[in-house]
């Protein structure tokens, strides 16, 4: 393959409920930390689920040459800028004179803002209309247009974060920005290297951002009942895989890394930090809330990816290994998906499944939504610097018919050089990638 | 180029119906359907009027199978949209699909069928959740959180969150279809559709699908909604003064704002090859596609600088992406929204490119007929320009009398030499993009 279809990785970084750079972060994975706790963003006593992995102690304004330029950044942009920073300093980007930046894109999967609830909700109780049992839309108006702040409105936006980014670093190419739900980093990360690829674009800044931690994020999901309602145990509350898991968690925060045809990154003198050999991107097509039963969804962008990748699942290396070393698992801890997720990784490997070891750094984490993806990607390339592959915590009651290699509860120091991610996101998309440790 | 990709089929839905045919009907009479807004009492607002669908011209039960009717009861007004528009968009393409009433077997693969549906921030209706909040209302007239988490949040339906959700667009129209290929949700505002014609394109072109349905939709008629946009500061002043279908008036020196549409479009976009295969008619081949980002200095990108370079840049990209100079392009449809700084940087696009000529480059504009659809923009642009490459025919053009340098003002419908039409958009957030098609 000429180097301009191999696609690498320059720089990385993240904003996370387990550190807000990659050191920190890996080394609590790596040690089984766990981000979860009691919401303290608002009161969630009383909700079926009052706890959360927050991101904190975090003050974008160090990561951004001037605050000011980003005065109005939510939440999603804030942990975007922070990402972004450590990704194109580690990539030496900053470093470069005269770069062309109308070559330089960005694509995310960054999630809807942050409503600013209380004044909603004041706004609503002003407006509303008890003999009619409806709002009344002209009180409602003036209510809203007193309360709510114009720039806190603006900014929920998805696509504000890209907009943050592509104006700190000046970039001028292609822009996009992607809402997949849970799929949307790792689609993100893809569709990035597609363009780069095609060569619309030299540099692409890709990943995700986002946070659910909201009243209405929490009342949306618990309505669902897809959360973990465990608020006796919540540190081992996130258990993927387990007999006993009830749900996933709710984190947020930001994963962001730099993407450059090998090309690019060798002529500029970048050090590649791992290849993206392969993406898959697939629709479940079945229904809006269940995955289909024989996870045909997930199995699909399994089988493209490595298809593209030209790894043949059931093949085994001259010593007997699977030529994928480990799967880094959507495996959010829902009933379904985790259940779902087996099957699939079954179905594409076959009698090689239970060879490779799966595992899901949501058991620490939460679920980052959005950018879920994004900062399981950014893990699975530490993995890969570092020989040792992340654990499943709280994995102490395992189901019979969930029977591959978890990795429960220990770091596992393994040669590897061949790590597969999945994201599978409400309303049925399906996105995996290969990722490689880079090899002249 | 590995597997062009024409256009085969057009289902723009907007306030004129369902479908390319009463579009195309009141774009050649020079009809708007822009008048008092009539969802909700727009007495609050500084403009009180927009393009609204009457009630009987779409009724999303009729456009899907019995089996899934109950579905449609978790559809937000986007949703509804865009299953609209992919009912008439694969009727017009003449495709099968599983949505399709007798035995026959699909046209496309769903394997190979792609979805790509641009969406925005979708405001869940006002009443549903007042409703809701009002029984965590406490006497003295305040919100008792306690009281949602533990009671008030039950007076939601379980699936509220999933009604509004940007991916749930894409997702329903990939069960109505089975598209179970590459499906994707972009949300850059109303450069949405564009970009996810673009990116149906690329899905094409490296054989990761055979067809797409490709476009978006978006209902800001909303309080919520409408709200952002005035607080964005892209809302027309009206306050009932003047005739409400001669507000907009794109490029002219009194443009003052744009006004909201209801509505988008999905296109289906297909391999050439494909199409050729089974007969199909193409009405244009998609030969030209680039995206940039502007300059925003209020990074927000609530309107870009006059002298943007992005925007220009992103019409020579694919002028030569297309291998076409721009003495080649024999129509334009611009985002021609009103906002007086837009018009401005797409005139200084128009006029860069094309110099002299560009006083006798036709414009089409759409938004002083169905309104500026936002996330469904693109793709109602795209429809009018494949249709009048197919007709030889430009529309009628509406309220503008003094653009300065570009053939903009209002006119009849004329028949025309047309073989390559370009479509351009920016968007809030600074993202552009455009496209070239080639009449077939």
């Amino acid at each position: 393959m000429n180097l301009e279809n191999r696609i690498v990785v320059t720089g990385m970084g993240c904003i996370t409920p387990l550190g807000h750079d990659l050191e920190t972060l890996w080394s609590n994975l790596i040690a089984g930390r766990c981000g979860i706790a009691q919401i303290d963003r608002f009161d969630a006593g009383t909700f079926p689920s009052t706890f959360a992995a927050q991101v904190r102690e975090y003050d974008f304004r160090r990561y951004v040459a001037d605050p000011a330029m980003h005065e109005h950044a939510g939440f999603n942009s804030q942990f975007a800028l922070g990402a972004a920073r450590q990704a194109w300093v580690q990539a030496k980007l900053g470093e470069l004179d005269g770069m062309d930046r109308s070559r330089v894109g960005v694509y995310l999967g960054a999630g809807e803002g942050m409503l600013d609830f209380d004044n909603y909700a004041r706004t609503d109780i002003e407006s509303w209309d008890d003999a009619a049992g409806a709002i009344d839309s002209t009180r409602w108006t003036e209510a809203a247009k007193r309360r709510l702040d114009a720039w806190g409105e603006i900014e929920q936006e998805p696509n504000m974060p890209a907009s943050h980014i592509a104006r700190e670093y000046g970039i001028r190419g292609p822009v996009y920005n992607c809402l997949t739900a849970c799929a949307a980093s790792t689609q993100a990360i893809g569709e990035a290297s597609d363009i780069l690829r095609r060569g619309d674009a030299e540099v692409m800044v890709a990943g995700g951002t986002h946070t659910m931690i909201h009243v209405l994020g929490l009342t949306g999901f618990n309505r669902l009942t897809a959360l973990s309602t465990r608020n006796d145990d919540i540190k081992t509350s996130s258990r993927p895989f387990s007999r006993s898991r009830d749900g996933f968690v709710l984190g947020e925060g930001s994963g962001i890394v730099i993407l450059e045809t090998l090309d690019h990154a060798l002529s500029r003198g970048a050090r590649p930090l791992a290849e993206i050999t392969g993406y898959g991107s697939s629709a479940d097509a079945f229904r809006i809330t269940d995955m289909h039963p024989a996870a045909r969804g997930p199995a699909e962008a399994m089988l493209q990816a490595l298809a593209q990748a030209g790894i043949d699942p059931r093949a085994l290396d001259k010593s007997g290994r699977p030529l994928v070393h480990y799967i880094s698992a959507h495996g959010t801890s829902t009933v379904e998906n985790d259940a779902m997720e087996t099957l699939a990784i079954k179905a594409v490997f076959r009698e090689n499944a239970t060879k490779i070891p799966v595992s899901s750094i949501k058991s620490m984490l939460g679920h980052l939504i959005a950018a879920a993806g994004a900062v399981e990607f950014i893990a699975c390339v530490l993995a890969l610097h570092h020989q040792i592959i992340p654990p499943t915590t709280n994995l102490t009651d395992p189901e019979p018919e969930l029977d591959l290699d978890y990795v429960p509860n220990e770091a596992r120091p393994i040669e590897l050089d061949t790590c597969l991610s999945n994201s599978f996101g409400f309303g049925g998309q399906n996105d995996t990638l290969i990722i490689r440790s880079y090899r002249r | 180029m590995s597997c062009p990709a024409v256009i085969t089929g057009l289902g723009p839905i907007t306030a004129f119906g369902v479908g390319i045919d009463p579009l195309w009907s009141a774009m050649l009479a020079g009809r708007s359907a822009i008048k008092r807004i009539e969802a909700f009492d727009p007495g609050g607002f500084d403009c009180q009027i927009a393009a609204e669908m009457p009630p009987d011209l779409f009724n999303v039960k009729k456009v899907v199978p019995k089996s899934y009717r109950k579905a449609t009861k978790v559809m937000c007004r986007d949703i509804e949209l865009a299953v609209g528009a992919a009912a008439a968009a694969v009727e017009d393409a003449g495709l099968v699909t599983k949505a399709s009433e007798g035995e026959a077997e699909p046209t496309i693969d769903p394997a190979r069928f792609g979805c790509h549906i641009g969406a925005g921030l979708i405001a869940s209706d006002i009443n549903e959740l007042a409703a809701a909040l009002m029984t965590s209302r406490t006497d003295d007239g305040r919100f008792d959180l306690g009281h949602w988490g533990a009671h008030g949040m039950e007076n939601l339906t379980p699936l509220w969150l999933l009604k509004y959700l940007p991916n749930m667009l894409a997702c329903h129209v990939t069960i109505v279809h089975d598209c179970r290929g590459p499906s994707n949700t972009i949300t850059c505002c109303e450069a949405s559709s564009a970009l996810s014609l673009g990116e149906s394109m690329r899905v094409i072109e490296r054989g990761a699908a055979d067809a797409c349905l490709s476009g978006g939709a978006e209902y800001k008629l909303n309080p919520m909604a409408l709200l952002r946009q005035q607080f964005a500061g892209r809302l027309a002043r009206t306050n009932g003064e003047e005739d409400p279908s001669k507000v907009v008036r794109p490029f002219d020196s009194r443009a003052c704002g744009t006004v909201i549409g209801e509505g988008g479009g999905i296109l289906v976009i297909e391999s050439r090859e494909v199409a050729e295969r089974r007969g199909a008619r193409p009405y244009a081949q998609v030969i030209g596609f680039a995206a940039t980002q502007s300059h925003c200095p209020d990074t927000v990108g609530l309107s870009i600088p006059a002298a943007d370079e992005s925007l220009t840049n992103a019409v020579r990209l694919a002028l030569d992406h297309a291998g076409l100079a721009p003495g080649d392009v024999d129509g334009l449809v611009p985002f021609g929204s009103s906002i007086p700084a837009i018009d401005a940087a797409e005139a200084h696009a128009i006029r860069t490119v094309f110099g002299d000529r560009a006083a006798s480059l036709p414009l089409v504009t759409t938004i002083p007929n169905v309104g500026n659809c936002a996330a469904g923009n693109g793709a109602i642009g795209l429809s009018v320009a494949a249709k009048a490459l197919r007709e030889q025919r430009l529309p009628a053009r509406l309220h503008t009398e003094d653009a300065e340098g570009l053939d903009a003002n209002a006119g009849p419908a004329r028949d025309a030499d047309l073989k390559h039409m370009l479509i351009l958009t920016t968007s809030q957030g600074g993202q552009n993009a455009a496209v070239v098609l080639k009449g077939l």
